[in-house]
């Protein structure tokens, strides 16, 4: 079984933390103990032997810590075009020096905020991996939106992430948002170093009453990078959440995105596109609670996988007791390019109350042959069609993000692999 | 509102009708599961060394297995060492024809419905009645055999055609295949064998019907179903059990096997004792069910009809071996009171251009919970296969639950595969346009209910859609009229 021996790890990786959060870092340590590594037998990971990963790969398990990040190197990694505020971190530690400060939103370090509630929104009893960086997460950064504050332009949370001493990267976000507030988050990862690293983020947002909060997350972090992303929200009484993700590379990454709907007359959105080719293997689980009345959720999941990659996709929709008059819409489409791709769906709905209208729908195969037929018999290439109707699978993913300068971003970005990979 | 509490007040008052039980003297093995047990029933049926042999192999490797947790159901853990795991009818002698059956058997199967001789007579349908674990009477024997088809008890088939019970069992659902597949293998008393030679198109449906009458007794049959290449049968498959404040264990295994451009047609109606509506008693159904279409253009069609049992535990598959073959799931589960049902099926595509349909309908009322959980898997060779899959669930009252689990693992690029879900109840909008036209509340939810099931009712035998609908229509009087 599994040589990665929790206790072990944890010693090396506890020894680098600060002080402060005591008790919520020795919760995340007691959680993970409790549940350790996940091996093959666990329903979570079924489809995903990141621990099998770790021990390949990762041969130091201890922090990689903060490090030096140019100016040039923020520049060069910022999309053209962009107009809206910047936060800069190395291996998840903030820097303030290469940071736009933001007006009417707080920034501060964790560290700086004893009193935040980590581990209230992401519960480290869920999953291992949240419980790992509870209890040891690096740096951190708290983020706050007063009430009623209308912040016109996103926010980008640019990740620098280099194997710098250890090989293990542990970010915490903490976002909250006040009444009627409206923000946008971009999360953007840029990988430093050829060397293999485990990258362990959780972010939490906490969401208020009528709160509109977008978060866009573009993952292209080179072929060496185990990535676990945790993401968890609350959305209160006529609050709105809409997520949005990219996935581009990754040798392993594994994305846990849940939405708990706690208000009525609120909204949640999921929508994901995963565009893999070599050995790249992306695992989307996502969980969408409806606790209360009167709340409706969208989801839509898209992969186009070529090579030997791996898709992987799990989506739940819970609807509790008390949550009559739900809807609920789901959706996962699949296309394969190749003999070796692999998907594995399982777009799960468990449903407790009976005034729901809930759906989910999932599909795998092939361009319509139809349609490249009739692209063809007008001329146009036969590559060509298939680039130009793969885009248009894609692009009801990326029409979801309402930021110009980062849809133009991700558009180049799918083109340009539509392009050139398949 | 007040309409909505009336319904569901009527519809958890409603009792089970098979609830009854017959004394008879029954001839039952000791209570408990060891080496001994399984010796014991082996004597006890005069089996061969090799049965024996093949018995006390499974016992060795269940005893390394540990009870299944996955799936989405919740009982108390069963002690399978209170249990019988033989309970048969005590007879003088072994009947030959029905006339020598004991009356009061016959009475059992005629209270339900299933008069064996009227059966004969005005269907054309061959019985084979199962009463707890020993099979107590086969009709239309002889007219079978003059075409080669055997259909009789298994352990008559273990005596007569000891060659194909050899070839055969344990070959789809292999001894080691889960707990209590690996249970029953060791403890099976009886069931059904069903052997169609090449080229016979079976010209009557088979029927078998299971009851479990002692106290305290496991029922683990087994059916095994030899299908030779070209040929078709028809097997249908009834249950019922009688009200027990204890829960009883069924643990079934049903193998089928079909040949190059064979037809196996396998539908269920299972009526187990559901539990009394405080959810005590009834009967835990952990069946492990599986056809392989070994030849090209071969073809198995599940069909179940799920209303009874307290917990049920059923994942009918197909191994879609042979090129070109199909394999087919058609479902519908209703639960009540406090049942649970953890239902679906596997469609396994190993061969090239196979084709599998899954249409699973669950309707839950009461406190109940009902699960879809099923598998597309499509093998890496599986060239050109095709899958679709719906499963829609109906939610009767607010304290019940419908979950779907769809697993779908995709290895071949040419592969298409759709699954769609809903789950809803029935629509305000669709009772006011019935309402509109003269037609009453009651009978237009029965009339959607019914029109809901309808796809699934439609592949059923005649005979079995007539039964089943009036099943339909019990479970779930009062909320449907």
């Amino acid at each position: 079984m599994s040589t990665l021996i929790k206790q072990d790890i944890l010693v090396e990786l506890l020894a680098n933390v600060g002080t402060g959060f005591e008790q919520v870092r020795a919760a995340g340590k007691e959680a993970f103990q409790d549940q350790g590594f996940p091996t093959n037998k666990s329903e979570e990971y079924k489809f995903t032997a990141i621990t099998k990963k770790l021990e390949q790969s990762i041969q130091n398990f201890a922090p990689a810590g903060a490090f030096e990040v140019t100016a040039d190197q923020v520049k060069a990694n910022v999309f053209e075009g962009y107009a809206g505020d910047v936060l800069v971190f190395a291996n998840g530690h903030f820097q303030p020096s290469l940071s736009s400060t933001i007006e009417g939103v707080e920034v501060a370090l964790l560290s700086e905020k004893a009193d935040t509630a980590i581990g209230s929104i992401a519960k480290p009893g869920k999953d291992p991996f949240c419980a790992l960086n509870q209890s040891s997460f690096e740096g951190g950064i708290f983020i706050s939106v007063p009430k009623k504050a209308q912040i016109q332009m996103p926010i980008l949370l640019l990740n620098f992430f280099k194997a710098n001493g250890g090989q293990v990267i542990q970010p915490r976000v903490w976002i909250e948002a006040g009444d009627f507030a409206e923000v946008t988050f971009i999360n953007h990862s840029v990988n430093l170093s050829d060397t293999p690293y485990f990258a362990n983020k959780v972010m939490e947002l906490k969401g208020g009453l009528n709160t509109q909060i977008r978060c866009y997350n573009l993952q292209n972090e080179g072929k060496n990078a185990i990535e676990v992303s945790t993401t968890e929200t609350d959305i209160q009484k006529d609050g709105r959440f809409t997520s949005v993700n990219i996935s581009l590379s990754g040798e392993l990454v594994r994305n846990n995105l849940s939405i708990n709907i706690l208000g009525s007359n609120s909204e949640g959105n999921m929508y994901g596109l995963y565009l893999l080719n070599g050995k790249s293997h992306v695992d989307n689980h996502t969980n969408m609670d409806h606790t209360v009345a009167h709340s409706e959720s969208n989801e839509l999941y898209k992969g186009i996988l070529a090579d030997s990659s791996r898709g992987v996709f799990n989506g739940k929709i819970f609807v509790r007791q008390d949550a009559q008059k739900t809807n609920a819409f789901q959706q996962n489409n699949n296309i394969l390019l190749s003999e070796d791709a692999v998907v594995n769906t399982k777009p799960q709905l468990e449903i407790w109350a009976d005034d729901v209208k809930c759906s989910h729908g999932c599909t795998t195969g092939q361009l319509d042959e139809e349609a490249l037929f009739y692209l063809q018999a007008r001329g146009i290439a036969k590559d060509q069609a298939k680039g130009l109707l793969l885009y248009a699978f894609a692009g009801e993913v990326l029409d979801h993000i309402t930021d110009e300068s980062f849809r133009e971003y991700c558009i180049a970005q799918v083109q340009r692999r539509l392009g050139s990979n398949f | 509102m007040s309409k909505d509490n009336q319904i569901l007040e009527e519809l958890t008052s409603k009792e089970y009708e098979h609830g009854w039980s017959v004394n008879y003297e029954a001839d039952e093995a000791p209570v408990g599961l060891t080496e001994e047990t399984i010796r014991w029933i082996s004597a006890k049926k005069e089996e061969p060394q090799w049965l024996l042999d093949w018995r006390l192999k499974a016992f060795k490797s269940w005893q390394a297995m540990s009870e299944p947790k996955w799936a989405n159901v919740h009982y108390p853990k069963i002690d399978l060492q209170s249990l019988k795991y033989y309970s048969a009818p005590k007879l003088a002698s072994k009947p030959k024809n029905l006339d020598e059956v004991d009356p009061e058997l016959l009475d059992i199967y005629k209270r339900l419905g299933i008069n064996l001789n009227e059966q004969k007579r005005l269907q054309g349908i061959a019985v084979d009645a199962v009463l707890d674990s020993v099979s107590v009477a086969t009709t239309f024997k002889g007219t079978l055999s003059k075409l080669g088809i055997v259909f009789c008890s298994f352990s008559e088939a273990v005596k007569e055609h000891p060659e194909l019970v050899k070839k055969y069992l344990g070959s789809v659902v292999p001894m080691t295949d889960n707990y209590y597949a690996a249970l029953n293998s060791a403890v099976f008393s009886d069931g059904s064998f069903c052997y169609i030679p090449k080229g016979v198109r079976c010209p009557m449906e088979l029927s078998t019907y299971f009851r479990i009458n002692a106290a305290n007794t496991g029922q683990f049959e087994r059916t095994l179903i030899i299908a030779e290449d070209e040929s078709y049968v028809s097997y249908l498959e009834g249950c019922t059990a009688p009200q027990r404040d204890e829960n009883q264990l069924h643990a079934a295994v049903v193998e089928i096997y079909a040949g190059a451009h064979a037809e196996v047609k396998y539908s269920t109606v299972q009526n187990w004792f559901p539990g009394s509506k405080e959810g005590v008693g009834g009967i835990y159904n952990f069946v492990t069910k599986r056809g392989i279409c070994a030849g090209d253009f071969s073809k198995i069609s599940w069909t179940q009809v799920e209303t009874g049992s307290a917990v049920t535990w059923k994942y009918p598959s197909c191994i879609l071996k042979g090129d070109n073959s199909i394999g087919e799931f058609y479902s519908v589960a209703v639960t009540n009171h406090y049942q649970q049902a953890d239902t679906g099926t596997k469609m396994i595509h190993i061969g090239k251009n196979t084709k599998s349909r899954i249409v699973s309908k669950g309707i839950s009322a009461g406190k109940s919970q009902n699960s879809y959980r099923g598998q597309v898997q499509v093998m890496k060779r599986a060239t050109n296969a095709r899958n679709f899959s719906q499963c829609d669930s109906l939610l009767m009252g607010d304290r019940c639950g419908a979950h779907t689990f769809p697993y779908i693992d995709i290895s071949n690029s040419t592969a298409k595969v759709e699954h769609e879900a809903t789950t809803s109840k029935i629509g305000e909008d669709q009772l006011f346009y019935c309402n509109q036209r003269g037609i009453a509340t009651e009978d237009a939810v029965a009339l959607i209910v019914n029109g809901y099931a309808k796809e699934v009712l439609n592949q059923l035998p005649m005979e079995f859609a007539v039964e089943a609908q009036k099943l339909l229509a019990l479970t779930l009087e009062g909320s449907v009229g």
